[in-house]
């Protein structure tokens, strides 16, 4: 029985600032992990990263991370994601500066 | 001090405008990622977790004020007003701009500093004892043997796409300050018969796979350094793996080949290249020998810092932790320390910076060093001036008393920076520093290294740390292996695993368990953690660690 798959974003880091990015159902990169597109389809997940990798003049290192549905739009489900969604813990540096 | 000479400063010029060209072809879309990524690694411009990073060389961790003072202005310009200092003394900024980063090379370039070959699988950033030059220990000075196989090893052709990256370290001094036995290759200078030269280790180095570097010639002559360098690089430049980037440092090459092998295949190449070294990296040398001649050290009465020392009991512990023998009586070598208790080690701020300049021109001979240990060194200032250096670092948070202790952790950037990493380091640093600086029991413990990585490539160097501590991803879980009995000194060893790891939660307890246990079973108050270890072994440590009972006992 195939795996079953599990909920994804595109993120990515901008190619002029190095900060994390992800990609909006309306094409765009947005800071915030909830402004995200969920792709809850393999196919059109898979489809979404090939046009997420074309955009090299924009971003760079485009991935899928696994993510889960939250009431405020997709949440991480792994710490790694976490942090790249706030920013190092030393300092309120980052996206937490930014959202603050 | 090394100056740069015309052509050095013209060959870094010409390095950072071709490199302005490459990042603005790369902004344009002419380079795409895959084009442009070594280009910039060439430069040490990493893109990490949360923003670009820049790694600049501090070459043999050695500053003026002017340069500590530029590293100010770049962290204030074009970062967030902070750099962080690492365990192969480079700097690292942590948030520039693509954009930026020639302007920050050029900045760099005015104060004769650079970022090359501090990333790739080239020659990095040699390093050196940051007592150098002062040490009373010492037999020469190592800055130069550095400087010069800096100059050697910077764009030379046959090694710049080594199988990976390679490490040098050098160390004037029987007592190892630079963990000689954990790089590729370690020069120590050494003394036979009246002749100074050098004891050549190869195949150490930390990671995945710790080995502890072994002897591959116990005496090399003075004049024999680089075309026997060039000898062993080369050799390893053939047959090191480049199917297996973890198979690849030299240290897996002299452990499959076996260290006669290698000291058969190094000695014939050597044959070769020898006559081909003229003469004129020796006169070469020379001049930068004197570049390194001792500052004029003054012959002044101590009376102040004896008064000091006997009526402010702040300034006495901070003097019997922090400073060290100088080789010239009257004068002492002043750590100084950038692990405040919850601080993150290695952080200075621009102030911070500023301030460390304007002692070292002050009251230093104008140079600082940095340590391997992420601290910043004061090599050579006189006594007498020791109480109002001390009162200025007090006024501006660099005067912990910790030099070597408990809280003078050292931990790389982990998860909170690092693109590599599988945990975070930084904030368990905090939390140890933290927790004993409130129970008060930093300096009833003494002597203790604990050294903590983020990930298995090792940059905090925890397999050399007394207590070592390594941070893994464990099915989506922050998750910490302690090691116990690492030593990075002349007597180099590896820890030993304790068992299964701990979560973030839990490995400040544990900490907490086996310094219990060490006080408790210690010989006496000057029998250091490491000696109790290795005098008892891990069993009562394993005890404290994963027995419920005392688990329970604990909490």
């Amino acid at each position: 029985m195939p795996k079953a798959f599990t909920p994804k974003v595109v993120t990515a880091n901008a190619l002029l600032e190095g900060d994390v990015v992800y990609l909006s159902e309306d094409d765009r990169w947005v800071r915030r992990l909830n402004e995200a597109e969920l792709l809850t389809d393999e196919a059109h997940a898979d489809l979404r990263l090939i046009e997420a990798q074309a955009r090299h003049a924009e971003v760079v290192g485009a991935y899928l991370a696994d993510v889960k549905p939250g009431p405020n739009g997709p949440e991480p489900t792994h710490f790694r994601e976490d942090f790249r969604r706030t920013g190092p813990s030393n300092h309120a540096h980052g996206k937490q500066a930014e959202a603050s | 001090m090394y100056r740069y000479t015309d052509f050095d400063a013209a060959f870094v010029a010409e390095r950072n405008r071709q490199f302005r060209a490459q990042v603005e072809r790369r902004i344009n879309g002419s380079l795409t990622e895959d084009e442009f990524k070594p280009l910039r690694l060439m430069n040490g411009l990493y893109l990490q977790l949360h923003a670009y990073m820049l790694r600049v060389a501090i070459p043999y961790g050695t500053l003026s004020g002017s340069q500590m003072r530029q590293l100010a202005y770049i962290a204030d310009r074009w970062d967030k007003g902070y750099g962080h200092f690492t365990t192969r003394q480079n700097i690292q900024f942590n948030w520039p701009k693509l954009r930026d980063v020639p302007d920050m090379l050029d900045a760099l370039a005015e104060v004769q500093m650079h970022a090359i070959q501090t990333s790739g699988n080239t020659i990095r950033n040699v390093t050196a004892d940051h007592f150098a030059g002062a040490a009373a220990d010492e037999i020469a000075d190592p800055r130069p043997v550095a400087e010069l196989i800096r100059q050697w090893s910077t764009d030379h052709p046959e090694f710049q796409f080594l199988p990976r990256k390679f490490k040098i370290a050098v160390s004037g001094s029987e007592n190892d300050r630079a963990v000689l036995r954990a790089h590729d290759v370690a020069v120590q200078i050494v003394e036979q018969d009246g002749e100074i030269g050098y004891r050549i280790f190869v195949g150490g180095g930390l990671g995945r796979t710790p080995m502890i570097g072994k002897v591959l010639r116990d005496f090399l002559p003075e004049a024999d350094l680089l075309p026997y360098l060039e000898a062993v690089v080369s050799v390893w430049n053939l047959l090191g793996r480049r199917d297996n980037k973890y198979k690849a440092r030299i240290k897996i090459t002299v452990h499959e080949h076996g260290i006669s092998e290698i000291s058969r295949l190094v000695e014939d190449r050597f044959a070769v290249l020898r006559p081909a070294f003229s003469g004129i990296d020796q006169a070469l040398f020379d001049t930068i020998k004197a570049d390194f001649a001792a500052p004029d050290f003054a012959h002044r009465d101590s009376a102040d810092f004896d008064r000091a020392y006997d009526r402010d009991p702040v300034f006495r512990a901070w003097a019997d932790t922090n400073l060290s023998d100088h080789r010239i009586p009257g004068y002492a070598i002043a750590q100084i320390s950038l692990k405040a208790h919850g601080a993150t080690p290695g952080d200075a701020t621009s102030s911070q910076m500023r301030v460390l300049a304007d002692l070292a021109e002050r009251y230093g001979h104008d140079e600082l060093r940095i340590s391997h240990e992420q601290n910043v060194v004061l090599p050579h200032v006189h006594k007498a001036d020791l109480p109002q250096i001390h009162t200025i670092l007090k006024a501006h948070g660099l005067a912990t008393a910790n030099i070597g202790k408990i809280s003078d952790i050292i931990a790389c950037p982990g998860m909170d920076y690092c693109a590599l990493a599988t945990a975070r380091s930084i904030p368990v640093a905090q939390k140890i520093a933290t927790r004993f600086d409130a129970l008060k029991l930093e300096h009833e413990i003494g002597d203790l290294k604990i050294k903590i990585s983020g990930c298995i490539n090792a940059c905090g160097h925890h397999h050399v740390g007394h207590i070592g501590i390594l941070g893994l991803d464990r099915a989506g879980v922050e998750t910490y292996q302690i090691t116990l009995g690492g030593d990075a000194t002349q007597d180099a060893a590896l820890g030993d695993r304790t068992g299964p790891g701990f979560g973030y939660d839990e490995i400040v307890p544990a900490i907490e368990r086996l310094i219990g246990t060490y006080l408790d079973l210690r010989g006496d108050a000057q029998e250091t953690f490491l000696q109790t270890y290795r005098r008892i072994g891990m069993a009562p440590f394993k005890s404290a660690l994963y027995d419920s009972e005392t688990r329970v006992a604990a909490e």
